[in-house]
């Protein structure tokens, strides 16, 4: 397997609040390899995009990063001062924000704001900043006439169009993209994500892709992570996860939306919900909604260990030598 | 085995209520607590202290056992006339915060609210009294008006509302088209509900601060504007007592004791009023209050705040 792009080690994330610390992310590790889509999918609150931004360290204050590690191409982010995190930031790992509404400055055009980033971190000229943000607004499929325009004269979809551009400006080797279509309708969602797969073959981009649709998470990463209450529960390659979804909250949360094809069955959903992060459950966090709890996973954490080749799972009942 | 998520959860504790919050905050406790101990002393200063007027012993005596906190030039007990003095200096200070914060809430909510020719007509006597300087014209309306505590509130009032109408108009209008505010129009709720059950709690914290400040400004300007001649200086506040102890010559006689009792009761006042409004304002924003403890966390690992998140390895110490 090739060397990793970025990879993750026992990340931890807390925000101090009075009432004391909360662990938004809990020990959590995984590796991207150049190329490569991985997927973070959870529910609301579990954990996802703080473990995004905290690789970014762009989360603001009360949040802190409590341990772990972060390794992009070899170098610790997390070691890095202000100077270094402003280089490291956008030039090898940029970001699509959730909301393209509030991403783009309502009083600047579309033209200026790209060629803002470009010019921030390359020594160009006006005249050839503005030449690339021409071709990067054609890359995603913009009229580069559109330049000209503010963002309120663009529609949801465009404004989305353009915060991908401006993430790819500097050709960055990996991108987070959180949420990127959350706030958009499944025909522009479909539209977008196809334009984001073909600019991913064309540059040779890794992605880290956050939402909490599942089926396009499938549809679209080459591996998938599930985080439940800020640990990880279950790693597998997509196609493996939709076949043989391993841990019970990742069955749960396939048997929460209907298939496209085949028979129609009962969506099941998952019972409860999720825990108070001040005081979560003891032993394995996902217990008091688990239908198959056994004895130990109230008050034993399961390790995520390999599956298969290609699968590791956080549950007791797929450790048979614990049982 | 299998058990429901609902047993296993402990019962949900109430969100403590904004009182008693409050209460709990460490600045609100020493404000509160400051303020209802000078109020106390004030409202009983008649059963606790001699006559404030009546000529007692020899003018100008530092403090001693009989008098503690000495006489006046005219030889008067300077403790009954500071205990004495705070029942109209804090009369007047709360009825103009309280006569302020209710015209400045209703003409800033209705204009905010209502907006149009409305907005225009209220918005213009907002910006006129705005205009006008404070001070001088409550300097001029003093001089004019026949004197006495309550002319001094009117005037007060008067030069003072502008400020608190026009901080209100302004959240008014970012309120007045959220979703909550059209919500409530569609739902057929009458204008006078939207603004006041829908829209006024939301400006809970400024209200309240507003309120203060008026007070605040109100004690010292009544006591700037007595000080001067301007009120009823036959009164007994805390004004009279700097009037008469300058013209009694206080500086040149060195008897301090005139002038500090009465000067550090309108700094405790004050000092007390301010820490209230900063616990209100800790209290109605809870992200002041996490910011709180992050800050204090990143201290004590001696990690200097900046852009980015802070890293904190429990391991490497």
């Amino acid at each position: 397997m090739a060397e990793p792009l970025l990879s993750v080690n026992n990340l931890c994330v807390e925000y101090v609040t009075p009432a004391g610390p909360v662990r938004a992310v809990d020990d959590i590790s995984f590796e991207i390899s150049p190329g490569e889509v991985f997927g973070l999918a959870g529910e609301s609150g579990c954990g996802k995009s703080t473990a995004a931004l905290a690789v970014l360290r762009l989360l603001p204050p009360p949040a802190v990063i409590t341990g772990g590690s972060v390794l992009f191409q070899g170098e610790d982010v997390l070691a890095m001062d202000e100077a270094a995190l402003r280089r490291f930031r956008w030039r090898r790992l940029s970001l699509v924000f959730q909301s393209a509404m509030n991403a783009l400055n309502p009083v600047l055009t579309i033209g200026a704001q790209i060629t803002d980033v470009i010019e921030t971190h390359e020594r160009v000229s006006r005249a050839e900043a503005w030449d690339r943000a021409e071709h990067l607004v054609k890359l995603v499929g913009i009229d580069p006439m559109r330049l000209r325009s503010y963002p309120h004269q663009l529609s949801g979809g465009m404004r989305q169009r353009v915060v991908i551009a401006i993430a790819l400006a500097l050709e960055p080797p990996m991108m987070i993209m959180d949420e990127p279509t959350t706030a958009l309708d499944v025909v522009v969602q479909k539209e977008i994500m196809r334009q984001i797969a073909e600019l991913k073959d064309q540059l040779g981009f890794s992605i880290l892709f956050i939402t909490h649709d599942l089926s396009l998470m499938i549809e679209f990463s080459n591996r998938i992570g599930i985080l439940y209450a800020g640990k990880l529960v279950e790693v597998a390659e997509a196609r493996e996860l939709f076949e043989n979804p391993r841990h019970p909250y990742t069955r749960g949360l396939m048997s929460s939306f209907p298939p496209l094809r085949g028979p129609r069955r009962q969506l099941t959903g998952i019972g409860g919900s999720p825990p108070d992060m001040l005081h979560p459950p003891e032993g394995c966090r996902f217990h008091p909604r688990c239908a198959e709890a056994l004895v130990q996973c109230r008050t034993k954490s399961p390790e995520l260990q390999p599956a298969s080749a290609n699968a590791s799972v956080a549950c007791h009942l797929h450790h048979e030598a614990e049982r | 085995m299998v058990e429901t998520a609902d047993e296993q959860r402990a019962p949900a504790r109430r969100a403590p209520g904004f009182l008693s919050q409050l209460l709990r905050n460490r600045k609100a406790s020493i404000g509160l607590a400051v303020v209802a101990l000078i109020t106390l002393l004030a409202i009983l200063s008649p059963w606790i202290v001699r006559d404030p007027g009546a000529f007692l012993s020899i003018p100008l005596q530092p403090p001693s056992s009989e008098f503690w906190f000495g006489t006046t030039g005219q030889g008067q007990d300077v403790f009954a006339q500071t205990l004495y003095g705070a029942r109209t200096s804090l009369w007047v200070g709360f009825l103009v915060g309280t006569v302020v914060v209710i015209i400045g809430t209703s003409v800033g909510v209705a204009a905010g609210y209502f907006g149009g020719a409305v907005d225009d007509v209220l918005t213009t006597l907002i910006n006129v009294f705005l205009i006008m300087p404070g001070l001088p014209l409550a300097v001029v309306l003093a001089a004019y008006l026949p004197a006495g505590p309550l002319t001094l509130a009117f005037v007060l009032v008067v030069t003072g509302w502008s400020w608190h109408a026009r901080v209100i108009r302004a959240q008014t209008l970012a309120l007045r088209h959220k979703d909550f505010v059209n919500a409530a129009i569609v739902g057929g709720e009458s204008h006078a509900r939207i603004m006041f059950v829908e829209i006024l709690p939301n400006m809970t914290s400024l209200i309240v601060s507003g309120f203060i400040g008026a007070t605040v400004y109100a004690i010292g300007a009544q006591v700037g504007l007595e000080f001067l001649g301007l009120g009823d200086v036959s009164v007994v506040t805390w004004g009279t007592n700097l009037y008469w102890a300058a013209n009694n010559q206080a500086l040149l006689t060195e008897s301090w004791w005139t002038i500090v009792p009465t000067g550090f009761g309108i700094a405790i006042v004050g000092f007390a009023l301010v820490m209230i409004n900063f616990a209100i304002d800790e209290v109605t924003n809870p992200r002041l209050k996490a910011e709180g403890a992050w800050n204090a966390k990143l201290e004590a690992a001696r990690v200097k705040p900046g852009f980015s998140t802070p890293v904190l390895r429990k391991a490497d110490g």
